[in-house]
This record gives structure tokens, C-alpha cells and sequence, in this order.
């Protein structure tokens, strides 16, 4: 697939699940809260398009919430990720081999060692369990894949002769930061924030699946899939449409950075003229 | 070589230390009694202040920092609170599920990526390639453990040919407990053998465009020759990068996976102890899964050294 | 022996080469020169047959009679490294950095069946020896980062020629090295070709360098060859008009004269720049390096002084200094009177006497600015002007671009376009001191040519004074008045420029000249 196709296709994708995320804070086809016992685990059809669960409540209306506390979740990390890692990685670049480097290389290094999961799984421990957990948890996460990425693309702008004549003009470290390098590396922060997100959806299933995420009764479709696998002998349905969601979403927003990886990269887009 | 080797020793053991440090503030410090945590809000003050003399929670936190820290290096973990058995030997019979588990894992998912990513490479933009690239596109996006369940649902249910979850331990001798482990290796290994064949791939190519490339073909070397010789080794830097990481995903992958089909692994220990508050297993797991990425870290450093004689030097 | 006959190459609908006809005869060097992107490459991956995927080859490559273009993949892998062998301009990259150098030559032997493994490690050391790399200094199990640009230069040489090829083509193989460096390995290279009896292609942009060693040379321009014949004829006679810009342009002196002053403008005494190296032993304190070394010289009002030396030789380290950018560790700078200091405690107000210009016309602007922004980034030092847009456009109009080009921006504009908005950019606060790193050194003769005009008559018309950095001792002939001559760390000769080139005294000073290739009509 070609980048432009891969960009229109995960945009599609995405947008539809954005969309829907949005839909259902205003209008949903039933109310999620309601347990309906004598409506439970219809099939597809009539008024429950995607038929109900074992409690009698609308697929649609869940997957469409769901979408939300993914979305927020996923969104939310990344913010977090982006907000202090983009910083520490300008300022370990920016004092390239100084103890400020030293300091947030040597700290990142310390939260690598601890997976999203094994964060959540501290947080939890002694906070008890919640959405926010995996929001901390995936944020958390997030820091030193944003701080490295930006670090490494701010190297090696830091070495450029525009750089170097920026220091000339007498400009200081902070304000080439924040002048040259940032706006240079911003396709880079671009396509990593949407490996991020998709990455934080995946991880927020997993979380709100082994109960480590968003709490009942908010849907969640980590949780979705937890309560269907008991069912899944006699109502496969219920497990396999929330994974289709997962796998959709995450699929439109790998495309989606993949093709804006070479929309935004300079170097293929002059080997394409 | 040594030099460098040594150098990667020392900053292992400093991360292991700054390691040990978070993990003992979150549990030990944050919740402020973590005796009072563990029984709940209506314990008498009786058992709580009982619980805290077995904890050995009477002392000063560096002396129970010191306490803890050189307990287990001596393979003293301290006692479950729920189980009433050392956290060693809990821990030490869970990881011969969990630790088999993620091996099988990785061995699966380097055996099949690495191939599939070197042909991909090797006919780039063909149709192999294509569907390579589609294929491993859709691999990232599955959860493991939703992969785990439509595994179950085929191969378990309909099919009947693997049992849908328990483990009948390594007791039951080492075939039963590889068949009780396939279906869960292969639900961890297949998404991240996508992103391997993936990072295996674009590794290649971009070897393949380096100037040694050309020179090598200048000597004579079909393209396969070039590859075989010369781009493979400098590919693998940044696949054993990628292989590292993953070691941690798998970890921390196996822990959900284990829930899936109930395994009575390191993720069951810890979801329990959660739930029953059991402080000292939550703590000494975690430690000893943070322990295993460090090593991993450390390993993978070395592996370094070993392909790129540029690194033996420093 | 390998006869080029009408060889055309296209890359889809675009034509790269057209019609390249050209032979090579054992023991003969053929000069293949042309300016970048003139298809002197092309042509020679054409004949390697390791043209880029999608690029399309017409016409004849007779090898000895059988046609190289018609041959399936298979017997070209034969032919390359046995009968034909090729070196490359990059030796740092040209090395597999992970395999040691005694296998990669041994490869060459072992890949076409020639030899046994131990055998072909043998010849392996035959071959390096032979291109000057002795066994006690360079033994088979050295990697390729423990070696120099010129010792790794020799290495692929090795490779190419372990199978006595018949042809070896040289794609610039000495552009990435120093002038004495490059001399030795063209020399190398001479040898070679007496001693084995094989043809050597030299590709270059260097009319200079053909000069001195070819047999016959052919001029390509944008995909054709415009003129070729024996190497004096060509340069005597010089019938095409692009032959002739070249040959001027390689020899281009400018015209404008400017008066240099009396009084100093920058002083620099007993400058110091100290490197730490990396740790050697984990608790010992590591060495430092001494890049600059105690180097003392001044430049008057109006005067241009040029600074040559190879690379590593702390050039670069002491323009840094002067430009404020990093600290000395002993001695000191001044500028105008005023004691230069790195860092922001430097006065803005001195900061604006002096600019730079930098070498790589491709990273010196921010590709996500517009021209007219870029060239008023000093403004920074002097607060911007109410006529800063009508400067802007002063500026671009005196370094011969038109003022509408402020709205544009930077990859519309050619490597000597960019340049000369470097110059742009540096002149806008009116600067009393240019430093020129490397300034031209990117540039291809004719454009240098241009800009090195565009610099002696601003010059003349401002008075500004040039610090001038280059590993070129004619660029440097053509636009300074004294040149000095730094060698680790140490300004080893100065003088009057004239005067250092025509009767140098310290030996390196000697060295560097004997080995600068120099152009001469031929009589």
C-alpha cells in the first residue's frame, strides 16, 4: 500500500472510532447503564444491531463507550508522555554530555525496566485499582519513549550549521530549542505519538481486562472481553466484536502513522519528485 | 572487551539498586502502615500491631530497606501474609510456569520472524513483501489475549486438539507441560513476531543501502552473497535492540496471558495478591520481574559487544 | 580492452546518460571528469552493472569483446572483482564495520573460487602490503574504525585489485581525503597500473588531479561526454566552451583589490582548547586532548587571512573559539579590543562585528523558515531595525540575489544559490569580521569561482576582513593577502600569501604544497 493510501485508509479508520467515541456523549442507541435481564444476549438484529450481552445490554451502545474510555485513556497517556518527555529529551540535548543528561538518560533507563503493566500493577497494589491507575500507568510508560526519540532527533540537529549560526546570532540553548529543533523534529514527535496511542489502547485492554483499568460499570472493551470469556462457548459473538474494535482501531492508527511517516519525511518526499 | 563488559556489570547493579529503591517507597512508604493496609479498615489494633512485629515493620525504613534488600540476596523473600509459606517458595514454583512460558515465547517469535522478515527484505516490494507487510500490520494490532481467547475458541473448543487452559505441571511429565504451554506461547509470540519481522525487515533494507553493500558487490557478491555476508550481521544491532525490549512485553504479556487460560503462573501470584492485599508477594514479584528486564538489559549489551567489534573497545 | 560504445542510461522517462562513448587500453588511466549530478558516476556503475534499481541501460560495454550489458546477472557477478574492480569515494562507509579487514579482502578471492580460505588470507596479505598497510602496524585482524580515511582508502583498494582485475574504475576516490593523503594514494594507484599492466578509470571533479596522471581524458557535462582525447591535448587546446569555463574556473582568481589596514581587529594570543578523552581506565582521570595549542596571530581592518590545514589539525576547534562558542583554556581572543568569552556572557554589542559563513550549503538554514526570516536571524543580536525589511532585501540584492527571494523557501535554491544567502545572512547587522569555514569547499569550480568573486568584491566595497578556513591552499591563494598554516594544534608557518606558497619554509608547509595537485597548461 502506498503512503498516501495507508494515510487515507488509517485516517478512515480511526475517524470512524473518533467519531463514534464522540456520538456517544451525546446520543447513544440504549442506555448502557440499564441492565436489561429479558433483552440478554439477543442476537444481531432488530433494535440491538449488534445484538446484547449476558446482562441484556446493547453491543453498540458498549462498543461505542468503550471507544471513549480507550480513546481518553490512550489520549490522555500520551499528553502525559509528550509533556514530560519532549521537555527532558530538548534539555538532555541541549546539555549533550552534561550531569542534566546524564540525570534523564540514567532515569529513563530506570523506568524501562518497569513495564506499563508492572507500574499498573504497583499503583494498584497500593491505591486500589481504577482508570486513572491505567492512565498513570501507560503515561508513565510513555515518558522515556518520548524523551529518547526526542533527545535523539534533537542531536542530531544540534550539530547542523543552522544550529551553529543560531548560536552566532547569539541565541541561547532554550530558545534554538524551542525555535529550531522543536519545530524540526515535530513530524518525529507526530508519528511517535501515534504509536503511542495505538500502543496505549492496546495496553489499556489489557489493563481493564485483568481488572487493573477502568472499574464497573463503565464499559471498557478490555473489560468487555473479560466478562465474554466465560461465554465464549455459547456466545462467541460477545468476545469477538470487542477484539475487532481493538483490532480496527489500533490498525487504523498504525496506517495512519505509517503513511504520515512518509508524508512528513523530508528525505522521501524529495526522492518522490 | 572486559572493560566494556565490567563497565555494563556496574550500571546493572546500580539499576537493580535504584530499582529496589522505587519499588520499596511505592509499597512500603506510600501506603504509610502497610500493616494497617494489609488487614483493612476494621482490624483490631491488636493484630495490626502484631502483623507489623512480623513484617518487621517496628524498625526505621533504612534499617528495613537494608533488611529486605539483603534478604534477598541471601533468597530470603519474607512470608506471604495470605499463603503463610516463604514468598521464595511460592515464587520459586511459579516461575517454572511463567519463566518456560515466556522462553517458549521468544523462541517462537525469533524463529519465525527473523526468516520472515530476511525474505521480505530480500524481495522487497514484491508480492511476498506485500503480504509480509500486511500480515505483520494486522499482527501488531491483536491483542495477545484476545488472540489467546479466538485460539481457545478453534483450537480448544471446536477442534478439541489442546485443552482450553490449567497446567498439569512438569510432573506429568515434559511433553504434557510443552502441549498445556503451546497455545499460550503462540497467543504471546505471534504479535510480537510481527513487530520483529517488521524491525528484521526495515533493519535489512537499510543495510542493504550502505556503501559496504556496494563495495561487496563490487568484489563479486550476488545480492544473496551481500546479504548472507555482510548486511544479516549488521542488521542484527538493531533486531537485538528490539528483541530486548520485547523480553519485557513478553513478561508482562505472560502475566495477562496466564489469566486467559489459567496457568498457575507469576501473573495468577500477583493478580491474588492484589486482591487479598498481600503486600510482601506484590513486592518481591515485581522486584523479581524488574530483575529479569535488568538482566535482559544487560545480556542484550553484551550480545552488543559480541556483533560490533566498534563497542569492544570502550 | 573494455570499449563504451553509445552506452545511454535512462531512470524511468529521464535520460542520464546519452550516448557515452569512450575505451580504455591496458596499463592506460582515463580521466572521466564532469561536474556533480554530469553522469560520471552513472557511467561507471553502467559498466559495473550495478546501476539502481529502475535505471534502464542501452547501447555496448565491450569487455574484451563480449558485451557486459547483454550478460545475464550471474556471469556479471563473475566479472565483477575478477576482471573488473571498483573503488568508491567514501572510504569510511565502504567498509563493512564489523568484519575484519583481512577477511573482506580474502572475500574477494574466496566468493569467485580462487583460492582456499587460507590461502586467499595469505594473498589477502600480499595485497595489503602492497598497497602500504604492513603487517606489523595493520595485521589482517584490524577492524575498519581502527583505521584512517587514507588507510581505509587502501584497504578497498585491496579488495578491488586482490584478483589482478583487468580494469579498476575509481569513482573520486580521493575527494573525501586530505591533499597529502590523496597524493599518496593516487600515487598508489599509478604504481598499480604500471606494476599490474590493468586499466584504471579515474573519476573526479578535479581537472587537477586527472592532469597530473592520466593518459586520456574525456569531459562529461549533464550526461554526455563533450570533448575527450590524450590528457595534454584536451587541456592545451580546450575546444569546448565548457572545457575551457572549467579550466578557468579550476585557476579563477579575483579581480578586485582591496587595501588592508594597520590597525588589529582580532587578536588572538596564546589560544589553548583542551578535549577531554573518553575514559581509557574506569577510576582514572582521563587525558585531555589538546586540540588548539598555544596559537597566537591577528587580523587587521580590512585585511582577509586565510588559515589552512588538514583535517583534525584544530581548525575548526579555534573558529569555534573566535566565533564565541566554545572556551579557551588559556589564552585569549580579542575582537576589536574587547576579550571574546563563550557562552551567553558575551556582549551582544561584539557579538554583532562578527558572522560566519559554514561549509555545508545544505544544513545551514532551517528548512522550515523563509529566506527573509533566516537572513534577519542576527537581527537577534541587535534588536530589529524599522528598515529590517528593506536591509533584508539590501542584502540579498548586494550577494546578486533579487529581494523577492526573501519569501521562498530554502530547497528552492541551488548549493551556490544557498551560499550565497549564507553571505546574506551574515552580512545583514554589518559585520566587521567574516569568518569563512570552509565557505566554498561544497561548491563545484564554476560556482566557486562565482562566489569567490561575489567575496573580493564585497570585500573591496565594505571593507570587511575575512578569517578564511581551508584544507585548499588555491582557494585560499586566490582571496587572502597572508595565509597561516596549522598542523596539531599549531600554526606552523605564516606569512604573505604569495610569498608562503611560492617559497615555503617549515616542511609541512612543503609537504601540503608538493601534494596539492595543481593545474598547468601543458606545453
Amino acid at each position: 500500500m502506498s503512503g498516501r493510501a495507508q494515510l487515507i485508509v488509517g485516517g478512515v479508520l480511526s475517524g470512524l472510532f473518533l467519531l463514534a467515541a464522540a456520538v456517544s456523549l451525546v446520543w447513544m442507541p440504549h442506555d448502557v447503564a440499564a441492565l436489561n435481564i429479558a433483552d440478554r444476549l439477543r442476537p444481531p438484529g432488530g433494535p440491538y444491531p449488534l445484538g446484547t450481552d449476558q446482562f441484556g445490554r446493547d453491543m453498540l451502545s458498549m462498543l461505542m463507550v468503550g471507544a471513549r474510555s480507550s480513546i481518553a485513556v490512550a489520549l490522555v497517556a500520551v499528553g502525559i508522555g509528550m509533556g514530560m518527555g519532549v521537555p527532558l529529551g530538548l534539555l538532555a540535548a541541549a546539555n549533550r554530555g552534561g550531569w542534566l543528561d546524564e540525570v534523564v538518560m540514567r532515569g529513563n533507563d530506570l523506568i524501562f525496566a518497569f513495564p506499563a503493566l508492572v507500574i499498573a500493577i504497583l499503583i494498584t497494589a497500593v491505591l486500589g485499582p481504577s482508570a486513572v491507575n491505567a492512565i498513570l500507568a501507560i503515561g508513565i510508560f510513555n515518558i522515556p519513549v518520548f524523551a529518547r526519540v526526542t533527545r535523539g532527533g534533537a542531536l542530531s540537529l544540534w550539530t547542523l550549521d543552522y544550529v551553529l549560526a543560531a548560536r552566532v546570532a547569539g541565541k541561547g540553548r532554550a530558545r534554538i530549542s524551542v525555535e529550531h529543533i522543536l519545530p524540526n523534529i515535530a513530524n518525529l514527535l507526530i508519528v511517535q505519538g501515534t504509536i503511542q496511542f495505538s500502543l496505549g489502547i492496546l495496553a489499556e485492554a489489557g489493563l481493564s481486562y485483568v481488572g487493573l483499568g477502568a472499574q464497573p460499570p463503565t464499559p471498557s472493551w478490555g473489560r468487555m472481553l473479560a466478562e465474554a470469556q466465560t461465554m465464549i462457548y455459547t456466545h462467541p459473538l460477545l468476545a469477538v466484536l470487542p477484539g475487532l474494535a481493538i483490532v480496527l482501531m489500533v490498525l487504523g492508527l498504525n496506517l495512519m502513522g505509517d503513511g504520515l511517516r512518509d508524508a512528513l519525511d523530508p528525505r522521501l518526499r524529495r526522492a518522490a519528485r | 572487551m572486559l572493560r566494556y563488559a565490567l563497565s555494563r556489570l556496574v550500571s546493572l547493579a546500580l539499576s537493580l539498586l535504584a530499582a529496589s529503591v522505587v519499588i520499596f517507597a511505592v509499597i512500603e512508604v506510600i501506603p504509610g502502615d502497610p500493616a494497617a493496609y494489609m488487614l483493612g479498615l476494621n482490624a483490631a489494633p491488636e493484630t495490626v500491631a502484631a502483623l507489623r512485629e512480623e513484617l518487621g515493620l517496628t524498625g526505621s525504613l533504612w534499617a528495613r530497606y537494608l533488611d529486605w534488600v539483603s534478604g534477598m540476596l541471601t533468597g530470603d523473600f519474607g512470608l506471604s501474609y495470605t499463603y503463610r509459606v516463604p514468598v521464595a517458595d511460592l515464587v520459586v514454583q511459579r516461575l517454572g510456569v511463567s519463566l518456560p512460558l515466556a522462553g517458549y515465547a521468544l523462541a517462537l517469535s525469533t524463529a519465525i520472524a527473523l526468516p520472515v522478515g530476511l525474505w521480505a527484505a530480500a524481495r522487497r516490494g514484491g508480492p511476498v513483501d506485500l503480504a509480509v507487510m500486511g500480515a505483520t500490520q494486522l499482527g501488531i494490532a491483536v491483542p495477545n489475549f484476545w488472540f489467546a481467547m479466538l485460539l481457545v475458541l478453534v483450537f480448544a473448543v471446536k477442534l478439541g486438539w489442546f485443552s482450553a487452559g490449567g497446567f498439569p505441571g512438569w510432573e506429568g511429565g515434559f511433553l504434557a507441560g510443552i502441549k498445556a504451554l503451546t497455545l499460550p506461547a503462540v497467543a504471546l509470540a505471534l504479535p510480537q513476531a510481527a513487530i520483529l519481522a517488521r524491525v528484521m525487515r526495515s533493519a535489512l533494507i537499510e543495510t542493504l543501502g550502505q556503501d559496504y553493500i556496494r563495495s561487496a558487490r563490487a568484489k563479486g557478491l550476488t545480492q544473496g552473497q551481500a546479504i548472507r555476508r555482510h548486511a544479516l550481521r549488521n542488521a542484527l544491532i538493531p533486531v537485538l535492540t528490539i528483541l530486548g525490549l520485547q523480553f519485557s512485553f513478553l513478561l508482562a504479556g505472560a502475566i495477562i496471558i496466564e489469566n486467559v487460560f489459567f496457568l498457575p503462573g507469576l501473573g495468577r501470584l500477583i493478580f491474588q495478591a492484589i486482591t487479598q492485599r498481600d503486600l510482601i508477594v506484590v513486592e518481591s514479584v515485581v522486584m523479581l520481574l524488574v530483575f529479569a528486564v535488568i538482566v535482559v538489559t544487560f545480556v542484550v549489551d553484551l550480545a552488543y559487544a559480541a556483533v560490533d567489534p566498534r563497542l569492544r573497545r570502550r | 580492452m573494455i570499449a563504451v560504445e553509445g552506452l545511454s542510461v535512462a531512470i524511468g522517462a529521464a535520460p542520464v546518460l546519452r550516448g557515452v562513448s569512450f575505451g580504455v587500453e591496458r596499463g592506460q588511466i582515463v580521466g572521466l571528469v564532469g561536474e556533480s549530478g554530469s553522469g560520471k558516476s552513472m557511467t561507471a556503475l553502467a559498466v559495473m552493472g550495478l546501476l539502481p534499481p529502475g535505471a534502464k541501460a542501452s547501447g555496448r560495454v565491450a569487455l574484451d569483446g563480449t558485451d557486459l550489458l547483454a550478460l545475464p546477472e550471474a556471469a556479471l557477478c563473475d566479472v565483477r572483482g575478477r576482471q573488473i574492480g571498483m573503488i568508491f569515494q567514501e572510504p569510511m562507509t565502504a567498509l563493512n564495520p564489523v568484519q575484519n579487514i583481512g577477511d573482506q579482502v580474502a572475500e574477494t578471492l574466496v566468493i569467485h573460487r580462487a583460492a582456499s580460505r587460507s590461502e586467499a588470507l595469505r594473498e589477502a596479505r600480499r595485497r595489503l602490503d602492497r598497497v602500504g598497510l604492513p603487517e606489523g602496524r595493520f595485521p589482517l585482524t584490524r577492524y575498519p574504525h581502527e583505521l584512517s580515511g587514507g588507510q581505509r582508502q587502501r584497504v578497498c583498494i585491496a579488495m578491488a585489485i586482490a584478483l589482478r582485475p583487468q580494469l579498476l574504475i575509481a569513482d573520486e576516490p580521493t575527494t573525501a581525503l586530505d591533499v597529502t593523503t590523496q597524493a599518496r594514494i593516487l600515487d598508489l594507484l599509478k604504481g598499480l597500473v604500471e606494476e599490474e599492466r590493468m586499466g584504471l578509470l579515474l573519476i573526479t571533479h578535479d581537472l587537477a588531479v586527472v592532469a597530473g596522471m592520466a593518459d586520456r581524458l574525456a569531459v562529461m557535462r549533464a550526461g554526455e561526454i563533450v570533448e575527450q582525447g590524450p590528457v595534454a591535448d584536451v587541456l592545451r587546446e580546450r575546444r569546448h566552451p565548457y572545457t575551457r569555463a572549467l579550466f578557468e574556473a579550476s585557476a579563477h582568481h579575483p579581480g578586485a583589490e582591496a587595501r588592508p589596514g594597520d590597525t588589529p581587529l582580532l587578536q588572538v594570543q596564546g589560544a589553548v582548547r583542551d578535549y577531554p578523552l573518553p575514559r581509557t581506565r574506569l577510576f582514572s582521570r582521563p587525558l585531555p586532548f589538546r586540540a588548539v595549542d598555544g596559537v597566537s596571530f591577528e587580523v587587521r581592518r580590512g585585511e582577509s587571512v586565510g588559515l589552512v590545514g588538514e583535517s583534525g589539525c584544530g581548525k575548526s576547534t579555534l573558529t569555534r573559539a573566535i566565533l564565541g562558542l566554545e572556551p579557551l583554556q588559556a589564552g585569549e581572543i580579542r575582537l576589536d579590543g574587547q576579550a571574546v568569552q563563550a557562552g551567553q556572557r558575551m556582549p551582544e554589542g561584539l557579538r554583532r562585528k562578527m558572522n560566519v559563513v559554514f561549509q555545508d550549503p545544505y544544513g545551514s538554514f532551517n528548512p522550515r523558515h523563509r529566506v527573509g526570516r533566516l537572513i534577519a536571524e542576527p537581527f537577534h543580536l541587535t534588536g530589529r531595525p524599522a528598515d529590517a525589511d528593506a536591509r533584508v532585501a539590501e542584502a540579498l540584492d548586494s550577494v546578486g540575489l533579487s529581494p523577492e527571494d526573501r519569501h521562498k523557501f530554502i530547497h528552492e535554491f541551488s548549493g551556490g544559490q544557498r551560499q550565497r544567502i549564507a553571505i546574506a545572512r551574515a552580512l545583514i547587522i554589518r559585520p566587521e569580521l567574516i569568518v569563512l569555514d570552509e565557505a566554498v569547499s561544497a561548491l563545484d569550480v564554476r560556482v566557486r569561482a562565482q562566489i569567490l568573486d561575489l567575496l573580493a568584491d564585497l570585500r573591496a566595497r565594505l571593507g570587511l576582513s575575512y578569517l578564511f578556513i581551508s584544507h585548499d591552499l588555491h582557494v585560499v591563494r586566490a582571496i587572502t593577502d597572508r595565509v597561516l598554516v596549522m598542523q596539531a594544534g599549531r600554526i606552523v608557518e605564516h606569512g604573505p600569501t604569495e610569498k608562503v606558497l611560492r617559497a615555503p619554509e617549515h616542511p609541512y608547509t612543503k609537504d601540503l604544497l608538493a601534494a596539492a595537485p595543481e593545474l598547468e597548461v601543458p606545453t
